[in-house]
C-alpha cells in the first residue's frame, strides 16, 4: 500500500503554484458552452403558468385554448386542483402548468393563454416583527425550534460590570446566479434521459431526477461543462427538471426549459432571514461572561435556517432560543456557508457594541477573550496580527464616532469566522498511454472555483509533468463518481482521488521502467518530464520513452476518497479575520467601502492564485449583502416587490474598494492538508462593515443591508435620544 | 455604459428597403417589412408574422425569420447560436448580453433583432480568430477576472469598448465606464486588474495563442506572505 502524501513544500512544481485557471481562455472568449448556450436540433422551449399568490389552492385549470394554438407541443398539468397534496400552492410563482412550442414567443404566448383559477389563502410573507412567544407556541406561522441552558446566565449576568442589550438581523437575500436555473432534456431512447443541467451536482442531480420520472438513476446521464453559478443553490432537485423531463418524454423532442430573472429572483433560492434580540455581559476589564439571545428568522415553508449561537465564541454561560418563521416566500436553499453570515452578525455586532461601552477597541477585546475561540484561538490571533499590519488597525482606529469636522465620517470594524471543509466522496481514473498522453476523469464539476486548474496541478505535480501535457475531462456522470460541490469540500475530495490516483498510476509505470534505469522502481522519480534515479539523476529517461515501456498497455488507476477518511491529505475547521474600512456620508446616508482585508487559513494551498480568487469574491459578494440585498415582500400583495436586477442591486464594480486577500501559510497551516477556502470567506464581511459604520458615525444601524434610508433612520434615533455615542 | 445609436443610419438605405420589401413581398409564406407613409414619414412596419432578418454578425452574414419581437439577444443565441453574449436580466440592467453594435456597446437583449439590420455586430465570439485570444480576453485570464464566467463575455465586450475609447482611464472613469455590468461571483478585482494591465500600453501586445491548458510559470511566486492586491 503505497503512502499517500503531499509532497513537502520545496519539492512541489506545480502544485502551490500561481497559475492562470486552465478555462479561462475559454470563458473569456466567450466559447465556453453553458447549459443555457445548448440548442438541440428540433429542440422545443418551455414556459410556465405560475401562481400569482403566495397561499392558494387551485380550483380550475383550461388549458384547451392553448393546446390548438399552432406551434404548441405539449401542455402538462403540474399542478392538480383535485389533488391534495400538490392543489395547494405555497408561495408566488410556483408552477401550475407547462407548455413546450417550437420556439420562446410561441410558448410565452401559449401560457397567457392558459387560464387558471384559485382560493387565496392567508398568507405571511413578512419576518421582521419580534415573534411573540406565546402567540408563537400558538401559530401555524412559527415553530420553536430550539432553547438551550449552558452554564449559569443568570448568576453570570449579575457578576458583569457592563451589559449591552441590542437587536440586530441581516434579512432573506437571493443566490442570483447570473445563469439561472434550468435544463435541457432529451431521450436518445424510451427508456434513457440525457440531462443537460444548471448543477452544482453533475454526479448526484441525475438519480434525483430519474426517481421523479419513476426512471432508474443509472439510465440517467447528466452533462455540464460550466455552470454560471451556484452558491448553494443548485445542489438537489428542482420542478424544472423533471418538467423538462416530462414534456421531452411526452413530445420526443429535446426540450429547453430556463427560468427567467424574476422567478429564479422570487423562488430559485434564498438565504433565511435572522434577526435577535441579544444580551452580552463583561467583566470591566473586558473578560466576556455572558450571553444571552432570542432569535428568530424564515426561509419560506420551511421555516428559517438555525443560526449557530453565539457564533464562534464559547461564552461560558448561555441562555439562547431561536424561533422558525414558516412563511409563504420561495424556500430557502444552502447559501455560501448557511447560517454562519447570519449568526456572525448577530455575535460580532453584538460583542462590538459591548466592547465600545467597556471603551475597549474591539481588536483588544477579540484579544483579550481570545482562549474563548478555542479551538482556533491560535490562529485567530496570528490572523488578527497580520490583518492589523495589512490594515493599519492599530494605528488608525479611534474609539467610536469619527470625531472630524464634516459629513463624511470613517471608521474600522472587524469579524470572525469559521466553517468545516473536509473533502467529499471522489473517484479518480487517471491513464498513462504508452505515447506519453494522460487523461484524468472525474464525474466532478467546476462551478467557478478553479476544480479543474487544482486537478491538473496535483495530478501534473505527482507526474512529474505540465499542466498541459494532461488531458482532463469532468462534468458527466459517466465518469468515475464524484460528489456534489457544496459545503467547500470539493478541493478535498477531487484533489486526494487524484493524487492517489496519479500515485498508484506513476508506480506502476516505475515498475516497468525500473530494469531499463538498472534501478528498483523505489528508487525512481518523476520530474520535469523525465523519470530518473533519484540518487543519480543523469540515469533518467523522458517521459514519452518511460511510457513506450508499456508496449500496448494502458495504465488506468482509479484513486478514491471518503470523507473523513485520510486525515492527512484533507482536513475541516478553518479561521478568518477580516476587517472593514468604511466612510459613512451623515447626509445622505451612503455608504462607502475604502478597503477591506481578508485574512483566511484553508490548510494546503494548491491553486493560490484561484484560492485567492474565491476570498475577493467572497469580500465582494459581502460587500453586496451588506450594503445592498434583500428579498423585499409584499405583505398585502404576497409578492416580491424587486424581481430583477435594477431593484435587487448586487455591488459593482465601483462599489468594493481596496482589496487585499492573505492566506496564511507555512507551519501550521500546510500539514493540515487540503481544506475548501469557497464558503468561509463569505462570513465576516457583513458584520465587519457594519461594525465600520458603527466606528464611523457612533451608532448602530442594527440592520443590512445598511441603505442610506437605514444609516440616516440610526442617526436620527440617537439624535433623539440626545446625541451620538 | 449604452451609446446606443437611434434606428438612424442602418447602413440601408429606405430605397434598398423598398427593394428588399418588393422582393419578399412575392415570397408569398414571409412577408418582408412594408412600408407605410405616416405623418409624411416613410415607416416600416415588420410583422405581425415572420419576417426574414439579415444580421452581419462577427463579419458573417447571418438570416433567419424571426418574429419582429424577438431581440438581438435571442436572435444572436437560439437562431444564430452565438452564444458569448449571455441572458441574464433581460431588461437592459446587467451587461451580461452586450456585444458592439457599428464599434459602440449595447444590451443586446434591449434591442429588437429587426432593428439590428444592417449594422456590424461584435460578440466575443468574434473578437479573434478560433484559436488565439484578444488581448482583453487575455488579460482577464492573466488576471484571473472570470470565476463562473458567465458574466465574462459581456464584461470583455464592455472593458474592450471601454478602453478603445479611455486608452488610459483615470479610476473614476473605470468605475463608471464598467458600471454597466454586473458579476457575482464577485471578480471585480480581477476585471481591475486586466483594465490597469491594458491601460499600461501593454493593450498592443498581439492576440496570443489559446493556451488549452497554461503551465505554471518557471518562475512562480510562492503563495507565502504576498497579500495579493485587488486594486481601488
Amino acid at each position: 500500500m503505497p503512502n499517500y502524501q503531499w509532497p513537502d513544500v520545496g519539492k512541489r512544481k506545480v502544485i502551490g503554484k500561481r497559475m492562470s485557471r486552465v478555462d479561462g481562455p475559454a470563458k473569456s472568449s466567450g466559447r465556453a458552452k453553458y447549459t443555457y448556450d445548448i440548442v438541440r436540433p428540433n429542440m422545443l422551449y418551455a414556459d410556465s403558468v405560475k401562481c400569482p399568490y403566495a397561499h392558494a389552492k387551485v380550483t380550475k385549470i383550461d388549458t384547451s385554448e392553448a393546446e390548438k394554438m399552432p406551434g404548441v407541443a405539449a401542455v402538462i398539468q403540474v399542478h392538480y386542483p383535485e389533488d391534495k397534496a400538490n392543489g395547494e400552492v405555497f408561495w408566488a410563482g410556483t408552477d401550475i402548468v407547462a407548455v413546450a412550442a417550437v420556439d420562446e414567443p410561441t410558448a410565452r404566448d401559449a401560457v397567457r393563454a392558459i387560464k387558471v383559477e384559485y382560493q387565496q389563502l392567508p398568507h405571511l410573507v413578512l419576518d421582521f416583527k419580534e415573534p411573540d412567544l406565546a402567540e408563537a407556541q400558538n401559530s401555524e406561522w412559527y415553530k420553536v425550534a430550539s432553547k438551550e441552558t449552558s452554564g449559569d446566565p443568570v448568576s453570570a449576568f449579575q457578576q458583569c460590570d457592563v451589559t449591552h442589550q441590542g437587536h440586530y438581523g441581516s434579512p432573506v437575500i437571493t443566490h442570483c446566479c447570473l445563469e439561472t436555473h434550468g435544463s435541457i432534456a432529451e431521450w436518445p431512447d424510451s427508456d434513457h434521459l440525457l440531462l443537460h443541467i444548471s448543477t452544482q451536482n453533475v454526479p448526484g442531480i441525475g438519480g434525483d431526477v430519474g426517481k421523479a420520472l419513476d426512471l432508474p438513476a443509472a439510465n440517467v446521464r447528466v452533462q455540464q461543462q460550466h455552470v454560471g453559478g451556484g452558491f448553494g443553490s443548485k445542489l438537489g432537485l428542482d420542478p424544472w427538471g423533471i418538467i423538462a423531463g416530462q414534456l421531452s418524454k411526452k413530445t420526443g423532442k429535446p426540450v429547453k426549459m430556463m427560468l427567467d430573472r424574476k422567478p429564479e429572483l422570487e423562488m430559485a433560492g434564498c438565504r433565511p432571514s435572522a434577526y435577535a434580540r441579544v444580551k452580552v455581559g463583561a467583566k470591566r476589564d473586558g473578560t466576556l461572561l455572558a450571553w444571552e439571545s432570542y432569535s428568530w428568522g424564515s426561509g419560506g415553508p420551511g421555516g428559517g435556517g438555525s443560526p449557530p449561537l453565539p457564533y464562534v465564541w464559547k461564552i461560558p454561560n448561555q441562555q439562547k432560543q431561536h424561533v422558525s418563521v414558516v412563511n409563504n416566500i420561495g424556500p430557502a436553499r444552502a447559501w455560501r456557508a448557511p447560517n454562519h453570515p447570519q449568526a456572525c452578525v448577530l455575535t460580532m455586532c453584538a460583542l462590538d457594541d459591548l466592547a465600545a461601552k467597556l471603551n475597549m477597541d474591539t481588536f483588544d477585546f477579540v484579544k483579550k477573550n481570545i482562549d474563548l475561540l478555542d479551538p482556533r484561538s491560535k490562529i485567530y490571533s496570528e490572523e488578527l496580527d497580520v490583518a492589523d499590519k495589512l490594515m493599519g488597525w492599530k494605528a488608525r482606529w479611534h474609539p467610536r464616532g469619527d470625531k472630524t469636522v464634516g459629513p463624511v465620517k470613517r471608521g474600522l470594524g472587524l469579524a470572525l469566522h469559521t466553517w468545516g471543509g473536509g473533502g467529499h466522496d471522489s473517484n479518480c481514473d487517471l491513464s498513462i498511454h504508452p505515447d506519453g498522453s494522460v487523461e484524468v476523469k472525474l464525474g466532478t464539476q467546476d462551478i467557478g472555483t478553479g476544480t479543474r486548474t487544482s486537478i491538473l496541478q496535483v495530478a501534473a505535480d505527482t507526474l512529474g509533468l505540465r499542466v498541459a501535457d494532461i488531458n482532463l475531462l469532468i462534468g458527466d456522470s459517466d465518469y468515475p463518481r464524484d460528489s456534489a460541490s457544496g459545503g467547500s469540500s470539493t478541493i478535498g475530495g477531487v484533489s486526494s482521488a487524484t493524487l492517489k490516483a496519479a500515485i498508484d498510476a506513476r508506480d506502476e509505470l516505475f515498475a516497468k521502467v525500473a530494469p531499463a534505469l538498472n534501478a528498483q522502481p523505489g528508487e525512481l522519480e518523476s520530474v520535469d518530464g523525465r523519470v530518473r534515479v533519484s540518487a543519480s539523476p543523469n540515469r533518467s529517461v523522458s517521459w514519452k520513452e518511460a511510457c513506450s515501456k508499456l508496449g500496448a498497455q494502458t495504465i488506468t488507476k482509479r484513486g478514491s476518497h471518503q470523507r473523513n477518511q485520510d486525515v492527512d491529505l484533507t482536513n475541516s475547521g478553518v479561521g478568518g479575520v477580516q476587517m472593514a474600512d468604511v466612510s459613512v456620508d451623515t447626509e445622505t446616508g451612503i455608504v462607502k467601502i475604502n478597503k477591506m482585508v481578508g485574512v483566511q487559513d484553508c490548510g494546503l494551498i494548491i491553486s493560490p492564485e484561484q484560492a485567492e480568487s474565491q476570498v475577493l469574491g467572497a469580500l465582494i459578494m459581502g460587500v453586496s449583502y451588506a450594503l445592498y440585498e434583500e428579498k423585499i415582500m409584499d405583505q398585502t400583495t404576497g409578492v416580491m416587490l424587486n424581481s430583477n436586477m435594477d431593484t435587487y442591486r448586487l455591488a459593482g464594480l465601483g462599489d468594493v474598494g481596496e482589496l487585499v486577500v492573505h492566506l496564511m501559510t507555512g507551519p501550521g497551516y500546510d500539514e493540515r492538508g487540503v481544506i475548501g477556502i469557497g464558503e468561509p470567506p463569505t462570513v465576516s464581511p457583513g458584520a465587519a462593515i457594519s461594525n465600520a459604520v458603527a466606528n464611523a458615525i457612533g451608532v448602530r444601524v442594527p440592520y443590512l443591508p445598511m441603505t442610506p434610508d437605514r444609516v440616516l433612520e440610526a442617526l436620527e434615533k440617537s439624535e433623539g435620544e440626545g446625541g451620538r455615542a | 455604459m449604452s451609446d446606443q445609436n437611434d434606428a438612424k443610419g442602418s447602413g440601408i438605405s429606405r430605397r434598398s428597403f423598398l427593394k428588399i420589401s418588393a422582393l419578399t413581398t412575392s415570397a408569398p409564406l414571409i412577408l418582408g417589412p412594408t412600408v407605410l407613409e405616416v405623418a409624411g414619414e416613410e415607416v416600416q412596419v415588420f410583422g405581425p408574422g415572420k419576417v426574414p432578418v439579415t444580421l452581419n454578425v462577427n463579419g458573417q452574414r447571418l438570416t433567419a425569420n424571426l418574429e419582429p419581437r424577438v431581440t438581438l439577444l435571442d436572435a444572436l443565441r437560439e437562431e444564430f447560436e452565438v452564444t458569448g453574449p449571455k441572458r441574464v436580466c433581460d431588461r437592459g440592467l446587467c451587461g451580461a448580453c452586450t456585444v458592439l453594435m457599428d464599434n459602440k456597446t449595447v444590451y443586446s437583449c434591449s434591442l429588437l433583432a429587426i432593428e439590428a439590420q444592417g449594422k456590424k455586430i461584435v460578440t466575443t465570439d468574434g473578437l479573434a480568430p478560433d484559436n488565439q485570444l484578444h488581448p482583453v480576453s487575455a488579460a482577464f485570464v492573466d488576471n484571473d477576472a472570470q470565476q463562473c464566467g458567465f458574466c465574462t463575455p459581456g464584461f470583455v465586450m464592455a472593458t474592450k469598448a471601454f478602453l478603445d475609447k479611455h486608452p488610459n482611464a483615470t479610476r473614476e472613469e473605470i468605475h463608471k465606464g464598467l458600471g454597466g455590468n454586473f458579476c457575482r461571483c464577485g471578480t471585480y478585482a480581477g476585471i481591475k486588474g486586466a483594465v490597469a494591465q491594458l491601460s499600461k500600453g501593454n493593450q498592443l501586445r498581439g492576440a496570443r495563442p489559446v493556451p488549452g491548458k497554461t503551465d505554471a510559470p518557471d518562475s512562480a511566486i510562492a503563495s507565502n506572505g504576498h497579500p495579493r492586491k485587488g486594486g481601488a
